[in-house]
């Protein structure tokens, strides 16, 4: 009976990590729907990015009141998980604060984690307010009701409830500690949990270790239960920030890339040798479609910026056009591709791994015409994103599905793309004019 | 002064025997619109006056494709890019100054997957080279004194880094430069870039230009500079919407200097 809660323990950390493990295995199989990507350029620079973008936090301090924010929950969060490390351990061994033989090194890391507990505390707290009080902007957009707003708010509640438990359980160890309750070993320093004693002022040794145990247990089980809300949640991006920064777009923003299967037509047009009434070859596949009209023509890059997109809309308040009033927010162009890829995941789970066309697609269902021939390319978005999500790529591919598939330019481009064909300008203007300036007074 | 001009064309001086130093990319709008015509004039007096060797392709200039890239039409992209990739190719062109941001980021960046390597560089980087090398002199003169705001085109600041180019030369110019609430990687878009210049706006509140002028006049300038044909047209466009172009100008980087040199 003795092992009874190191079972429990061993079972809920079991059951916490194998459904965590499923998701991420869906995770990876829905990125790996996209279109294979080559990365294998620039790894120093590519390194130098993940370090500086994700774990550095250099974007996030663009915007200095979040920015500063955000790096306390940040630090709070991986520095405060050391404890969770004693935690498991604790919970498997059925020790109490195994490490407290750190001795003073002991004092200094718990007096630390509580400093930073108190500290997301305070700016989850601001976070909220910024989002329900303040409604700042970008919070408000009309992409940001119904889920995405709950799921905000919830992120906050959770990383709340988990600092409070934390800080109740050392409070009442504390406590247990200096009434000498068999157990609780005297170790740790509670710079902050020390002033929520007076609330256990006249409680029994007994009640204070059913409180001390509630939170450890709550604590512990709320993080397992944090860990898998991640999947489902906006939250994902503390995980693939590291890995989308690592592939996000490297060199001049303004480079786009040439379309392979575009360059052999052009070179084949232009070769004075080809045969044009020549057969395909035996072996050649379908041709391959021009852009893109649903998830699975992106790339994996574009598919895993979906997923590590955290809705946070910078990209969104520095963009020109939702500036002035389109329909076009390059946030939305990221949360439908997820939407849309997870729509696609579900059929594939409950069609046994296969996709069963769902009469549905990005393009039209999802993402709309209007929005995508607002954008100016103008890269605001990109600059913007804190964790290198490319919009602006996903709204050129699907631009290039409308033109080379679908001929549904807006008529006036088709205008100018006339122009180009035939005399080589935008306008309609002759070629052999072009020098015409010259002589002009 | 405009029959003055020497614009050599690279079939004239190859004729002749001879590479010039650099190829001036005129491009589209450089060649045929109005307003574009007198940056392009501005820029070719001040290569005369520091005698730059350079030429032009004239009537073998052809769009570089960057509107049809952006549009979503990748065919006709390259279909351009490779056609220019070999004029410019069959000529042993090595160097290439355009005074068009778009022009620029395509020859730059797009044009080398195709074939086509060159050092290419932006007007404002080529006029601030002269600057430092002495091939030209400014008097800050004419513009002494003047609040000048400078609007980044997209496609030359975020999109390839050169944003202290313009900024240098206007400072030469002894005026003061006044930076709008968007400036430099944060600047606003003149709503002109991704082929919207060759269509109308979707619908919203007011068009981009008009947000971005609000900016510009915000800072109370006597001159917007500008540093891209389509933006300086979404600029004067979005000046004279507010009635000011009596008090307030778009120019040109290379129009600033050509009249503080009085070419």
């Amino acid at each position: 009976m003795e092992y009874i809660t190191n079972i429990a323990f061993a079972l809920i950390l079991l059951v916490g990590i194998v459904f965590f493990a499923r998701n991420v295995k869906k995770l990876i199989r829905n990125i790996k729907l996209g279109k294979d990507v080559v990365v294998n350029d620039n790894k120093p620079q590519r390194w130098k990015n993940m370090f500086k973008i994700a774990l550095g936090q250099t974007k996030m301090v663009v915007r200095p009141i979040p920015g500063i924010l955000h790096i306390l929950v940040y630090v709070g969060f991986i520095v405060i998980n050391l404890e969770v490390l004693e935690i498991v351990l604790d919970g498997l061994l059925g020790t109490h604060r195994l490490f407290a033989g750190l001795g003073v090194f002991y004092n200094v890391l718990i007096a630390s984690f509580e400093i930073l507990a108190f500290l997301v505390i305070v700016a989850v707290i601001i976070f909220w307010i910024r989002r329900n009080i303040i409604r700042i902007k970008r919070f408000m957009s009309p992409e940001m009701k119904g889920w995405p707003k709950n799921d905000g708010n919830m992120i906050l509640y959770i990383e709340l409830v988990l600092m409070c438990l934390f800080l109740t359980m050392n409070a009442s160890d504390f406590q247990l500690q200096q009434m000498g309750a068999a157990h609780y070993v005297q170790a740790g320093s509670f710079p902050i949990s020390q002033f929520l004693i007076p609330l256990f002022d006249g409680m029994s040794a007994q009640t204070l270790i059913i409180i001390e145990r509630s939170a450890w247990w709550l604590h512990i089980v709320g993080i397992l239960f944090f860990l898998n809300y991640l999947y489902y949640s906006k939250h994902l991006h503390i995980l693939l920030a590291f890995p989308n920064t690592y592939f996000g777009k490297i060199g001049p923003k303004g480079k786009f890339n040439n379309l392979d299967a575009v360059t052999q037509e052009v070179k084949l047009m232009m070769d004075p040798d080809a045969d044009p009434y020549a057969a395909p070859a035996e072996d050649a596949g379908e041709p391959g479609k021009f852009g893109a009209s649903d998830v699975t023509d992106l790339s994996r890059i574009q598919l895993l910026n979906a997923y590590t997109c955290t809705e946070c809309g910078r990209c969104t308040s520095e963009c020109p056009a939702n500036l002035t009033g389109k329909k076009l927010s390059p946030r939305k162009i990221m949360m439908d591709t997820r939407d849309r890829l997870e729509e696609v995941g579900k059929n594939i789970d409950t069609n046994k791994g296969n996709f069963v066309d769902d009469g549905k697609q990005l393009l039209d269902d999802y993402i709309t015409r209007e929005e995508l021939w607002a954008c100016t390319s103008c890269n605001a978005c990109t600059e913007a994103c804190p964790v290198s999500i490319d919009p602006l790529s996903i709204i050129m591919d699907m631009r290039q599905y409308l033109v080379m598939e679908q001929s549904a330019a807006p008529s006036d481009l088709n205008n100018m793309m006339g122009n180009i064909e035939n005399n080589g300008a935008p306008w309609p203007f002759n070629q052999m004019d072009r020098l015409n300036w010259k002589d002009e007074a | 002064m405009g029959s003055e001009l020497k614009v050599p064309t690279m079939a004239a001086l190859f004729a002749a025997g001879k590479q010039p130093e650099v190829l001036f990319w005129v491009g589209c709008a450089g060649s045929f619109d109005d307003r574009a015509k007198k940056i392009t004039k501005a820029f070719v007096k001040i290569l005369n006056k520091a005698n730059v060797s350079f030429a032009v392709l004239g009537t073998e200039e052809s769009c570089t494709g960057d509107p049809a890239k952006r549009a979503g039409n990748e065919f006709l992209f390259q279909m351009q890019a490779v056609t220019n990739i070999e004029v410019m190719n069959a000529y042993g062109i090595t160097k290439v100054v355009t005074a068009c941001p778009h022009c620029f980021n395509t020859l730059k960046n797009e044009y080398p997957g195709l074939g086509g390597n060159y050092e290419v560089v932006h007007h404002t980087e080529f006029l601030k080279k002269l600057l430092d090398d002495g091939r030209i002199t400014l008097e800050g003169g004419t513009f002494k004194g003047k609040r000048i705001t400078f609007h980044d085109p997209c496609y030359l600041g975020r999109a390839n880094g050169v944003y202290e180019a313009p900024r240098d030369l206007i400072k030469k110019l002894d005026a003061e430069l006044v930076e709008m609430k968007n400036c430099k990687s944060r600047g606003l878009c003149c709503g002109a870039g991704g082929a919207q210049m060759f269509k109308e706006p979707e619908k919203g509140d007011k068009d981009i230009n008009i947000e971005r002028t609000e900016q510009a006049l915000d800072t109370q300038p006597e001159i917007i500079a500008a540093a891209c044909p389509f933006c300086n047209t979404m600029m004067t466009d979005g000046v004279k919407n507010k009635e000011k172009e009596n008090d307030i100008k778009v120019m040109d980087i290379a129009e600033l200097i050509a009249t503080a040199e009085d070419l």
